[in-house]
């Protein structure tokens, strides 16, 4: 980015009383963060999040449930659990004389043991789910059991991968439609397989294991993703809608447009993750595995990626595109004379008596001109120099 | 001002009309005395199968005629178990979820797994409650007037053992013109040879047969050592004949000749005659007498077996109940079966063919049971235990085709006919997953799932408190009110519609507190941004609304579309999470059109809210605004805050 597309802070005013809030400073552009201009750092971060994200996922590979390998899983309670639990189980369930049992013992939360084996037939698993009732002192109806076949897995995969097929062209239609405009959907979808890229890769490199209910967190998260982009996206177009032919260029317009959103999306991300760590922590503390830590975790995770792609990726993705268009470069020319002109001027008159240049106003007459809202106070001033 | 005025009197209508919807979702509630939501059986304990359908060619669509005639034998099994609230539904396009409440899923599993039994028993005694006479008869095909109709018996020389290597089999084909009109330009074509070697030509003595009459044609094949490593030679023909007014009224018919080895049809003749001269003991006609309908009992294939007429049957015919004899015929021998009204007839009829063993074993078993006194001159078809029909044999059918007729409808002949061609399930199973969740677990399950909720619900409150003081209170109703329309409307599907929280529909659920409180940061962000450009609060929540309406109704439709999407294409439990998510994106929009943003209206009236008070959410300093009061250049609205 050139530095004519640089928002620097204005400077302090010194009548401004301290308890102004700061979402506040950041909506009228006195507290302004250059999320446009210094793009290419988070470009540079993501584009590293990426790889090794890919890199992950090729090395070390998805640590996939028994959903989608196939293989008997079976849970029960334990009184205490001791250090020998695990060995005592696994005996138990290789002594049942079931052949080939491929034995996993696992403890779950603080009193739940977990065995898996391979795919067994009623029979077998009748016998096995009797050892595991007489080990744990109680009877087999307690013992909770789940059977995967071999093809589940592969099912399960085929419709997510079918959903997020479908989600993606919808969405991209949906966008088109309301943003009428093809480069804000496409810095939305670019945002979204980010989030996506990410999240995946979060897992494959922390080995979080992966279920049908992470799925579809992970589908959810989509949802999530696009919510606050289309927050973001909503407050640029209301702001770059008229924007002023000299005044300031659309990077500036659009970076605004981030501050002043940024507080909305800080919150509606709070908001939206609070009630997912509730879950997380019932999933994850009370019960110790299944579908609500699966979820809980994806949604978590993603969500968070989600509201930095949007803030972070989206809207300087969508600056660029904009940007390269030669309307949007000779109106950010015009601007970059226009200031030229202006310091010129404003250089001419160091003389003058002392008065701040800059004063936050914030009487404009519409929130559709909420970034220009400054101007009428520096224009005035910049004539009264000239005809001076 | 008087159209401001008029615009604020609105806000009042719409919260009463939504408060009364309330209540009348309560009101239902209440009447129908049901307060809890259905649960599902992973917070309530149970077991769920699914299972997936393989298409016969091993890839492909499943047939969905199939899937359902599947479903049904599933169901019909399941209830046998007398398991109450048990379902069987078919979901996406080819599978089949079972699930039952409180059951040790052991013989769930192995009921729903196993593959139907299809067979052939002899009748022995048959009682009811009223005398009925047997409605139903098996006879040769009925054959319409006027025209030929063909048919083939196909008989080898040998039959029962392959030659050696180098032998000869002579095939014969009886072809019989049933019709009432001569067969002319008589051709014979082989298809679906199974030899090795090449079947001669097939000769026939004559090309034309009349009315009644029969013609023997013959042809003969050479056996190839691979055909003794096979075992079998099989020959299929078509017999092809023009009818005599000249027109091409054609009438063809395949059959079949196997040609085993030695053992195979051979032994399986001799067993039957064992098996049709079995007759009960005195212990068995005891034992018999004693025999209720839902006993159950053993079927095992050589022995006798007690068993009543299945319950969709017999409200169309009667229920019996029957002593069988041995297994005579397996269901697995019977090729064809089909439904149909005959020409020239009424009535429907069920016509079946077996295959050469089954045939063979056919013929030589009506052969007997034709001679018999009643009852023993009755088949009973027997599926999974029940007895579908017992048709009277009149005459020995010789070829393996025949025709079964009396008192049908469209649908007893249509389900008699599939229960034959099926003989099990119309497809093969693969158990994809089965889920037995203990009672025990279900408790802990549902328990967590609340706790999550609870705080959930907690935290977002108290983040509200901390950034929107007093506009908590109306975070906080919205909340409850979008709760207590979920709950109400989650209650009621789950009456109505049979739908059952899961687990996972439980976490879409508390997801959706976030999604809802989500809509309320972008209403109230937009109301002070409005607030700070100038404007009165009273006006800035009517112009913030303006312009965050467009923002949360795109938003929800976004989740919207991924909970109609994950619903659509997601399997299991999983389901249920899209479903209350997408549920309640729904409340959360008519919430915050019908409930939240009225009475933010009629909140901002008061001098708390409206003049921004402290602690209100909206005062100055809160909002930036104190630094920068100044009168507003169009003036519409005076600053309250000044």
């Amino acid at each position: 980015m050139s530095d004519t597309q640089v928002l620097e802070p204005t400077p302090a005013t010194p009548a401004k009383p301290k308890r102004v809030s700061f979402a506040h400073r950041l909506w009228t552009g006195e507290i302004s963060y250059n999320f446009v201009g210094h793009s290419r750092w988070f470009y540079m971060i993501s584009a590293v999040l990426i790889l090794v994200s890919i890199v992950s996922l090729l090395v070390r590979g998805l640590d996939l449930g028994i959903e989608f390998r196939g293989g008997s899983n079976f849970t029960v309670s334990v009184a205490n659990v001791t250090s020998t639990t695990l060995d005592d189980f696994r005996t138990a369930v290789i002594d049942s004389g079931v052949p080939n049992l491929d034995v996993t013992v696992a403890t779950i939360g603080s009193g739940r043991v977990s065995i898996e084996t391979r795919a067994l037939d009623v029979d077998e698993q009748i016998t096995v789910r009797e050892a595991i009732a007489e080990k744990a002192g109680t009877t087999a109806e307690k013992v909770d059991y789940q059977q995967i076949g071999a093809s589940w897995g592969k099912q399960v995969t085929r419709q997510a991968a079918i959903a997020l097929v479908v989600f993606l062209i919808l969405v991209a239609f949906l966008m088109g439609i309301y943003f009428r405009d093809w480069k804000m959907a496409l810095s939305a979808l670019v945002a979204l397989l980010h989030d996506m890229i990410i999240t995946v890769g979060i897992y494959a490199l922390v080995g979080f294991t992966v279920t049908p209910a992470t799925l579809t967190g992970l589908l959810t998260i989509l949802g999530y993703s696009l919510y606050d982009t289309v927050v973001v996206f909503d407050k640029v177009r209301e702001n770059t809608a008229n924007l002023d032919e000299y005044k300031s260029t659309y990077a500036e317009a659009a970076n605004h447009s981030v501050n002043q959103v940024l507080v909305r999306s800080i919150n509606t991300t709070v908001i939206g993750v609070l009630p997912v760590a509730a879950i997380l922590f019932a999933g994850a503390f009370i019960l110790g595995s299944g579908p609500l830590e699966d979820i809980g975790l994806a949604l978590f995770v993603g969500m968070i990626i989600g509201a930095y792609s949007s803030i972070f990726i989206a809207t300087p993705l969508l600056t660029h595109l904009r940007m390269g268009e030669p309307g949007m470069q000779q109106q950010a020319m015009r601007v970059a004379k226009r200031r030229e002109k202006l310091a010129k001027a404003e250089a001419a008159v160091k003389a003058a008596p002392a008065e701040p240049v800059f004063t936050i106003e914030t009487t404009s007459t519409s929130s559709g001109e909420s970034f220009t809202r400054q101007q009428p106070v520096k224009t005035a001033r910049s004539k009264r120099v000239k005809s001076s | 001002m008087a159209a401001v005025s008029s615009r604020r009197r609105r806000p009042a209508v719409t919260l009463i009309s939504f408060l009364v919807v309330v209540v009348i979702l309560i009101a239902i509630m209440a009447f129908s005395h049901t307060w809890t939501p259905k649960l599902g059986l992973d917070l309530r304990g149970g077991t769920t199968i699914t299972l997936t359908a393989i298409n016969s060619t091993g890839s492909g669509a499943v047939d969905q005629a199939s899937l359902e005639q599947a479903r049904t034998i599933i169901e019909q099994r399941v209830n046998s178990l007398g398991v109450g609230e048990s379902s069987v539904t078919t979901t996406g396009n080819n599978q089949i979820q079972v699930s039952a409440p409180n059951v040790q899923g052991d013989d769930l599993v192995a009921m729903v797994g196993q593959t139907a039994q299809l067979e052939f028993r002899r009748v022995y005694q048959m009682t009811q409650a009223t005398t009925y006479p047997p409605t139903q008869a098996i006879e040769l095909p009925q054959v319409p007037d006027s025209t030929p109709v063909l048919s083939v018996v196909s008989t080898a020389d040998p039959l029962d053992a392959l030659p050696p290597s180098g032998g000869t089999i002579t095939f014969s084909f009886t072809v019989t013109n049933a019709g009432s009109g001569s067969a002319d330009s008589l051709s014979l074509t082989s298809s679906d040879f199974t030899g090795t070697g090449t079947l001669s030509d097939i000769t026939c003595p004559q090309t034309s047969i009349a009315a009644g009459a029969q013609v023997v044609c013959t042809a003969t094949y050479t056996v190839t050592d691979a055909d003794v490593t096979t075992g079998s030679v099989t020959a299929t023909v078509t017999a092809t004949g023009v009818g005599s007014d000249g027109t091409t009224t054609a009438t063809s018919q395949a059959s079949l000749v196997t040609v085993p080895t030695a053992s195979d049809q051979a032994s399986r003749l001799t067993q039957l005659t064992t098996e049709l001269g079995w007759t009960p003991s005195d212990q068995d006609n005891t034992n018999f007498s004693d025999f209720q309908c839902n006993d159950s009992m053993p079927q095992v294939w050589d022995q006798p077996f007690f068993a009543c007429t299945r319950a969709d049957v017999s409200t169309s015919s009667g229920s019996y109940k029957y002593l069988l004899g041995p297994r005579l015929i397996e269901g697995n021998l019977v090729t064809t079966a089909s439904a149909g009204i005959p020409q020239n007839q009424l009535s429907w009829v069920v016509t079946l063919s077996f295959n050469s063993m089954g045939g063979a074993l056919f013929a030589s078993a009506t052969d007997t049971l034709s001679t018999a006194t009643s009852p023993t001159n009755q088949f009973a078809i027997v599926l999974d235990g029940k007895v579908i029909s017992a048709p009277v044999v009149n005459e020995r059918i010789p070829d393996g085709s025949a025709q079964i007729s009396g008192s049908f409808t469209q649908e007893t002949a249509t389900n008699l006919a599939n229960v034959l061609k099926y003989g099990s399930l119309p497809l093969s199973f693969e158990m994809s997953n089965v889920d037995t969740v203990s009672a025990t677990l279900g408790g802990d399950q549902l328990t967590a799932g609340l706790i999550a909720g609870a705080i959930g619900l907690l935290l977002v409150v108290i983040y509200s408190i901390i950034y929107y003081r007093g506009l908590t209170v109306l975070v906080f109703t919205s909340l409850v009110m979008a709760g207590l329309v979920t709950y109400s409307l989650i209650v009621l599907l789950g009456a109505s519609m049979n739908f059952a929280l899961s687990l996972p529909g439980l976490a879409g659920a508390i997801v959706a507190i976030g999604v809802t409180a989500d809509s309320f940061v972008i209403f109230f962000e937009r109301v002070r941004d409005e607030a700070r450009e100038g404007r009165s609060i009273r006006t800035a929540v009517e112009t913030g609304w303006q312009k965050a309406r467009r923002t949360i109704v795109v938003a929800d439709a976004v989740s919207l579309l991924s909970a109609v999407i994950l619903f659509i294409l997601s399997i299991g439990t999983i389901k249920g999470f899209a479903f209350t998510l997408g549920l309640t994106t729904l409340v959360d929009l008519i919430m915050i059109f019908f409930f939240t943003k009225p009475l933010m209206s009629l909140l901002v009236k008061t001098t708390f809210f409206g003049t921004g008070r402290r602690g209100s959410g909206f005062e100055a300093e809160h909002l930036g605004i104190a630094a920068t009061r100044r009168p507003r250049p169009r003036g519409l609205a005076t600053a309250k805050e000044a």
